[in-house]
């Protein structure tokens, strides 16, 4: 069941962003920001977990998961440390992701030639 | 020639685009990424026995992974061109974007070339999360102290 609402929810969400870089002057920069931001207004009130919950890794892939685990950690640390706690966990479950595309993007620097 | 008439006669030779097709396959190649995504998951859990917070952080470390590759081989820009936006919403657009940007500025050397214009692009999707986050996360841990 995982699989056909993984498929589902990745689908509608790459269809939207098709859409809206269709019919408005938008590029696809703008659109990765504004959903971004969007997952992270979702998860403000847990919304974008109870998603993840039904719906499993498919949830997880697009960018919009992006914006709910850099605000998934910033309140968990905040709820121990206090306000400030909101800056100390901002990257805590985003790190290994960001982490690995800095490292990955380096290495293809080094090792590929541009093809233009 | 007025240009009005040009632009009449412009736009009747366009190339015409469906976009209900590309919306379609934009469903379609997003919908197929979230399938795979969840079936590695999976997959991870029940050959390696991990935890599935651990076997979806390997799920998103093997999409990174594959999406730099293909970058630097040159077939990723090929594969938007024709599935569009379910490359680009899923993190092998944010991985892409980092690769591209660092192999097409190789050449200006390995600081000011590759180091500073790696987040050309991704820079901005980082930011607007960061400060978005900051933002709602804020309101809500207020929320929480005040009203709770």
């Amino acid at each position: 069941m995982y699989l056909l609402y993984s498929f589902l929810f990745c689908g509608f969400l790459c269809a939207i962003a098709q859409v809206i870089i269709d019919y408005t002057k938008l590029t696809p920069g703008h659109v990765t920001s504004i959903f971004v931001v969007f997952g992270a207004f979702l998860d403000t009130f847990n919304i974008y977990d109870w998603i993840i919950k039904k719906v499993g890794g498919g949830a997880l892939l697009p960018i919009t998961s992006f914006g709910h685990s850099l605000i998934h950690g910033a309140l968990e640390k905040a709820s121990e440390k206090g306000i400030f706690g909101l800056l100390m966990g901002m990257f805590q479950l985003t790190a290994t992701g960001i982490t690995a595309a800095i490292i990955f993007a380096f290495l293809t620097a080094l090792v590929f030639k541009s093809k233009d | 020639m007025k240009n009005t008439k040009y632009n009449h006669i412009a736009d009747l030779h366009k190339p015409k685009e469906n976009r209900l097709i590309h919306i379609f396959i934009s469903f379609l190649s997003g919908g197929f990424l979230g399938l795979v995504g969840e079936g590695l998951v999976e997959f991870f859990v029940s050959y390696f026995s991990l935890s599935r917070t651990d076997a979806s952080t390997f799920m998103i470390l093997v999409f990174i992974f594959m999406a730099s590759l293909l970058t630097g081989l040159g077939v990723f820009d090929k594969l938007v061109s024709i599935f569009r936006c379910g490359l680009l919403i899923p993190i092998t657009g944010f991985a892409h974007s980092m690769a591209s940007c660092a192999l097409d500025y190789r050449n200006e050397g390995p600081i000011y070339g590759i180091g500073s214009n790696m987040f050309k692009l991704a820079g901005s999707v980082i930011v607007y999360g960061i400060v978005s986050a900051w933002f709602f996360g804020t309101i809500r841990y207020l929320i929480e102290v005040f009203f709770l």
